[in-house]
């Protein structure tokens, strides 16, 4: 069994991978950017940082778009900040398309809203420790809190087209989606690699994972 | 809602923290990991290492540091002191580090915060400004000036023109010290702080001048900030980064507990 964390050129994967062996429990960990290996890894780690238009071009141009698109569609598969983001149909920031997997769009917090109960200024990006609520029971909320603070840096957040699709939520000042879940794939917005012992726990339930097995059918535009 | 942010500081040298380490129970009270370890069984929120030698030859060994310290805590870690090039980004970035925080080199060249936030994100670019307020300011209406090289040059910058050009310019965040209040332990600038945060758009650290956890509070409370980063507060044994906290939620200011 190995997990692989696609690496298609866009910075640090070092601190995920990390995280992941040390919960791995000796279950390898390889931080790979050939399309064979992500095929044939057991679960996937599709982290993300920087410009959401840069890292959809590295995939492009790297030829791992549909280890990923196929990854995403069959086996335990984890999204990661803008690895989440890449999966929605597109993102505002500089309205650039995504992958497609989740019906759904990207968007920015909008400056207009950014005030606090108190009408204080809230900062954007949206960095720092914050509440995460969970829409629902999910294996990879085992033994996490209702509630519980994860790490988050970002200015743009998912707004998945099914309401269905939503795990989790936080505030920021609305309520906005930070985990999404769909059959084997798993999503989410903060960063797990980060978020010290929950983080942790999040990244081991994502090792133990018993997820269902996804075709290739499901999702509309995974061909 | 959001958490405000305690961020412990360790300044070091040669791969190793080097001020005001006191620790009576770690033997090696000098290891980098040893000291990141503890603050993260306090609860902090982050970490920040600054290399105070910041010479290009250390640089190995400040990367080996960023690689252990990483490879144990998995709290974000900020790593500064002598950033001059894209290419140093990215060995910080790729030894673990989450943010580089940049400082004279930004003065000395604005469109290299530009380079680095364009191609890594503005996520982990952290600018450093260090500003002193500018005499006979009168007190209803302070300046402040941005100096480099550890508060010996001045710029003729005005420190809060200057944080909006590099907001502009792609930083994610600005670390924040008054170098008036730097070493004093008699508390932050308050009105520095308050001025930033209320004038930008992205998150201000607030640093230099930490004696106490009222201190601390203050920089939230009155100053505005985001974050609040101290040294000796915690180095020095007085006070756990989760007295700060449990100070903090009694002044009812949202923490990670």
């Amino acid at each position: 069994m190995t997990i692989a964390v696609v690496d298609y050129g866009m910075g640090n994967l070092r601190s995920v991978a990390k995280a992941l062996e040390h919960v791995a429990d000796g279950v390898p960990v390889v931080v790979s950017d050939d399309p064979a290996v992500i095929a044939s890894a057991d679960r996937v780690v599709f982290p993300g940082q920087g410009a959401m238009r840069d890292c959809m071009r590295e995939l492009q141009a790297r030829n791992l778009r549909s280890a990923v698109l196929e990854a995403a569609a069959t086996r335990p598969f984890l999204g990661i900040c803008i690895g989440l983001q890449m999966l929605f149909d597109r993102s505002e920031e500089a309205d650039t398309p995504g992958l497609g997997v989740l019906p759904g769009e990207v968007l920015r917090f909008p400056e207009s809203d950014m005030v606090d109960a108190a009408g204080g200024r809230l900062k954007v990006p949206h960095m720092g420790w914050n509440e995460v609520y969970q829409s629902e029971p999910h294996p990879m909320w085992n033994g996490i809190p209702d509630g519980t603070r994860f790490y988050f840096v970002h200015s743009y957040f998912p707004q998945p087209a099914r309401p269905d699709l939503v795990a989790g939520f936080s505030h920021y000042p609305f309520p906005f989606c930070c985990a999404v879940a769909r059959g084997n794939l798993f999503a989410v917005q903060f960063h797990p690699e980060k978020s010290h012992r929950a983080g942790l726990q999040l990244l081991a339930n994502f090792v133990q994972w018993n997820a269902p097995a996804g075709t290739l059918t499901e999702g509309a535009t995974c061909s | 809602m959001l958490a405000r942010r305690i961020i412990p500081c360790l300044d070091v040298a040669g791969g190793r923290v080097v001020k005001g380490v006191n620790f009576v129970d770690l033997r090696d009270a000098g290891d980098p990991v040893e000291v990141a370890r503890r603050y993260d069984a306090q609860g902090a929120d982050e970490l920040t290492f600054l290399d105070i030698t910041a010479s290009s030859d250390e640089r190995g060994t400040l990367l080996s540091m960023v690689e252990a310290v990483a490879a144990e805590v998995f709290i974000p870690l900020t790593v500064g002191g002598g950033v001059r090039t894209v290419a140093d980004v990215r060995a910080l970035l790729n030894a673990g580090a989450d943010k580089v925080s940049i400082n004279t080199a930004a003065v000395q060249s604005p469109a290299f915060v530009e380079e680095a936030a364009g191609r890594y994100g503005s996520q982990c670019i952290v600018v450093a400004v260090d500003a002193k307020r500018v005499p006979g300011t009168p007190d209803d209406a302070p300046r402040w000036e941005v100096f480099t090289h550890g508060g010996r040059r001045a710029t003729g910058l005005d420190a809060l023109d200057w944080g909006r050009r590099m907001q502009a310019n792609g930083a994610g965040e600005i670390l924040l010290t008054s170098m008036d209040r730097d070493g004093t332990r008699v508390g932050f600038d308050l009105a520095l702080t308050r001025a930033f945060s209320d004038a930008l758009s992205i998150p201000i650290i607030a640093s230099g001048g930490v004696g106490s956890i009222a201190d601390m509070v203050e920089g939230v409370t009155i100053g505005h900030a985001d974050a609040v980063l101290a040294a000796s507060i915690f180095h020095y044994g007085e006070h756990t980064v989760g007295d700060v906290k449990r100070a903090m939620a009694a002044a009812g200011v949202e923490v990670r507990l």
